[in-house]
């Protein structure tokens, strides 16, 4: 058990640091480098507040998604709001005590987890059945989905079949936070189900699951459109100036 | 019009997404520019020696000076939303014409050489050397793409493809693989001042033509300045405008709105032209260098605004661009926008009720209007978001009693390109522009069946050239396409000037008017 414990442990503090550090290498990369020219995708917003708006539908509600293919939508759509349910349901493992917002969504976190599910099964069917989607699909867009699907049902399982200890997985991970190695249950699925986690917060910064910050540095989306009004230049293109 | 040495697409009631056909138009590929061509615009003459590193280096440089292209090559999830909204692969069902496609081009390189993933697994992720055959590939499949932006409108992360191929040609002139088209077309501009190569006299030569059309018509002395300094306006419009039909129908049109507003204006012949095809070679030294001749016209010829004709890719740079790339403006009368549409000048008159039409002159006509790709994702006119669609129908309905949309899905920022965009209007890509065509075409033949509708006004040069000569491949005439400013021209009522000395039109606003129906 010892082993166990300590393999986790140590695979969560790596999985963390390299999350952690990947995305502000990252975000320091997208930010530091410069949008020379406005490109909103137009009608854009001309405002600030409007840009934000914008930004906000995209995030909340995939509003071009919505616009571009309603099968794709609803399947994205489940499979990311679940994981948001599912991802605060599981706060409860991280804090304590638990606030009462957390206790609250506990129940929608379970619905959140099957929608999940369903979603990316959904989205794995689009990548067989449609010529054009099954073209585009390379291998590691079908184990990224393996992953989330697994991820997925070995927790459902866990919480329908195979029940596992969750005050001392709550130990575990409470006590990762002062180096304080607290044993954690051996249940295989258990396992199975922190492993694959681990795996997807690793992969993370290295690959496509970046269109999550991404988004956010979009020029198409983040421009407000007002080029005549304000001008707009990079500071290498500054420089043509001065020549 | 020569017969089509491919299958014309059949039209269909609504463009059906095809099935897949990989390789479909792998044998297209626009001509090469020879060794001067390239050396005009500072890039290598033929494909340079270590031309893989050079490439790759490049994209590096542009991966740190683009922030669009560093966040589209890592944000792509291959969704598949942008995969039946290109207008070239509904018309060729070549699968890199999806855009996603498209864009993997690229982004299997990206992956290579700039990801860890893709240094390790290359096959796991679709990596991929940059081989003479990806080149090749780029080299075809970035030509067959019009920057239209369609794609960008459905992806959920904005991914623009234009981003993507105007970063992909620019890598590809830096090792000596440019396009004939947009970098003779570019030289040319430098040497004489306008995409076709019209050299200043001619030009003079031209214009004073035009007048004589115009006055023997009306009866009106419609002025059509050239290089005057101290107007009021400058007008930059596509050279095509000069002499091409119809786009110079719509030339006569400006100078009558012109007229009417009793506002001086002029051509130059310095900057004679509004499009900017550095722009879809994606170097913006070159579109700098372009954008910076309309600066020293503004100042040499002394005018106080800045109006650019109907040119789509050419009001996207003029719109979004021009402040960033030949401003600050600040030598302008800071009342107007720098620059206006010729649509928002007409429109304003319109609105302040300064312009009289007689729509029946247009009743031989039934309209329908296509939203140019580059006005309508990449601009705006007006005040509001939007107006860039409002605006040109606003005119149409002014000057039209007969105006019918096209289908919701093919219009306003869901446009379809009119295949001939972005450094593609050329002859050796008569087949992808046919080809690319056919959504918009599917979608005017269907209000052309259900509503009669006759004619199609357009507000872009290559739109109009375009559509001229695809048209007859479906079975069209190719004079049913016009220029938006050609309907406003034939219902003006024009006000007579004092006689034949025409004081630059000026007091004569108020003069009322004797109508003339010539025509």
């Amino acid at each position: 058990m010892a082993f166990l414990t300590n393999f986790y442990a140590f695979l969560f503090y790596f999985a963390a640091f390299v999350l952690v550090a990947g995305l502000v290498f990252k975000l320091v990369q997208y930010s530091a480098t410069p949008a020379p020219l406005k490109i909103p995708t137009t009608p854009a917003p001309t405002t600030r507040t409007g840009v934000v708006l914008r930004m906000m539908r995209e995030v909340v509600l995939f509003e071009s998604l919505f616009r571009g293919n309603k099968w794709t939508w609803i399947f994205g759509w489940m499979f990311h709001f679940g994981l948001f349910l599912v991802t605060l349901r599981h706060l409860r493992y991280f804090m304590d005590p638990v606030p009462f917002p957390i206790q609250l969504v506990q129940p929608f976190g379970i619905y959140g987890g099957l929608a999940m599910v369903v979603g990316l099964a959904g989205l794995w069917v689009r990548r067989f059945s449609v010529d054009r989607v099954k073209y585009i699909t390379s291998t590691s867009d079908h184990l990224i989905l393996a992953l989330l699907i697994l991820i997925g049902c070995s927790g459902l399982l866990m919480k329908f079949v195979f029940h596992t200890d969750v005050v001392e997985i709550k130990s575990f991970f409470l006590g990762l936070y002062t180096f304080d190695l607290k044993p954690l249950p051996g249940d295989p699925l258990l396992l199975l189900h922190l492993f694959l986690v681990a795996s997807l917060m690793i992969i993370f910064p290295y690959s496509k699951l970046l269109h999550a910050p991404g988004l956010f540095f979009s020029p198409t989306r983040n421009q407000v459109d007002n080029p005549r009004e304000q001008r707009h230049i990079a500071p290498w293109a500054k420089k043509l100036e001065q020549q | 019009m020569a017969k089509a040495t491919f299958e014309v697409p059949e039209l269909s009631e609504y463009t059906e997404v095809p099935a897949v056909k990989p390789g479909a138009m792998a044998h297209s590929s626009t001509f090469r520019a020879k060794e001067e061509f390239q050396q005009d615009l500072g890039f290598p003459g033929e494909l340079v020696e270590d031309w893989q590193t050079k490439a790759i280096d490049k994209m590096g440089e542009l991966l740190g000076k683009y922030r669009s292209l560093r966040v589209y090559m890592d944000a792509c999830v291959k969704c598949g939303s942008c995969t039946d909204k290109c207008h070239y692969f509904l018309g060729t069902q070549d699968p890199k014409n999806m855009p996603v496609g498209r864009q993997d081009l690229m982004r299997k390189v990206y992956r290579r050489y700039f990801t860890l993933a893709g240094r390790l697994f290359p096959k796991l992720v679709g990596a991929e050397d940059f081989t003479k055959e990806v080149l090749d590939d780029w080299y075809c499949y970035y030509h067959q793409c019009s920057q239209c932006r369609r794609c960008s409108v459905f992806c959920p992360y904005g991914i623009d493809t234009a981003e993507i191929s105007m970063a992909a040609r620019e890598i590809m002139d830096s090792i000596g693989v440019g396009q004939k088209y947009c970098n003779e077309i570019i030289g040319k501009v430098y040497k004489i001042g306008n995409n076709l190569g019209l050299p200043g006299p001619a030009l003079i030569d031209t214009i004073e033509g035009l007048e004589e059309d115009v006055y023997d018509e009306t009866g009106v002395k419609v002025r059509y300045p050239i290089d005057e300094e101290g107007a009021e306006i400058l007008l930059v419009t596509p050279s095509a405008d000069f002499f091409a039909e119809p786009h110079v129908d719509g030339l006569i049109g400006y100078g009558k709105v012109f007229h009417e507003a009793g506002i001086s204006w002029t051509i130059s012949t310095y900057a004679s032209e509004a499009a900017n095809f550095g722009m879809f070679i994606g170097s913006y030294e070159n579109m700098r260098r372009l954008a910076q001749r309309i600066r020293e016209a503004a100042i040499k010829l002394k005018v106080k605004r800045i109006v650019f004709g109907e040119c789509g890719h050419a009001w996207r740079v003029a719109y979004s661009f021009l402040n960033t790339l030949a401003g600050p403006w600040d030598f302008l009368d800071p009342k107007y926008p720098v620059p206006q549409h010729i649509c928002e000048f007409t429109h304003g008159l319109i609105q302040e009720g300064k312009l009289k039409f007689d729509k029946s002159e247009n009743d031989d006509k039934v309209l329908t209007y296509h939203d140019s790709c580059n006005v309508a994702r990449a601009s705006r006119m007006g005040d509001t978001p939007g107006g860039q669609f409002e605006i040109p129908r606003a005119i149409i309905k002014a000057t039209c009693n007969h105006f019918y949309d096209m289908d919701e899905d093919t219009i306003r920022d869901r446009t379809f390109c009119c295949g001939g965009g972005g450094g593609l209007l050329t002859d050796d890509l008569m087949e992808v522009r046919v080809k690319g065509a056919k959504p918009r075409i599917d979608a005017l033949n269907n209000v052309m069946q259900e509503k009669g509708v006759t004619h199609m006004a357009a507000i872009c040069a290559i739109c109009k050239t375009q559509f001229s000569k695809v048209l007859p491949y479906y079975g069209m005439e190719m004079d049913q396409v016009l220029s938006l400013h050609q309907l406003v021209s034939n219902a003006i009522v024009l006000t007579p000037g004092e006689d034949d000395d025409e004081p630059d039109g000026d007091e004569d606003l108020d003069n009322d008017n004797e109508t003339d129906e010539a025509a």
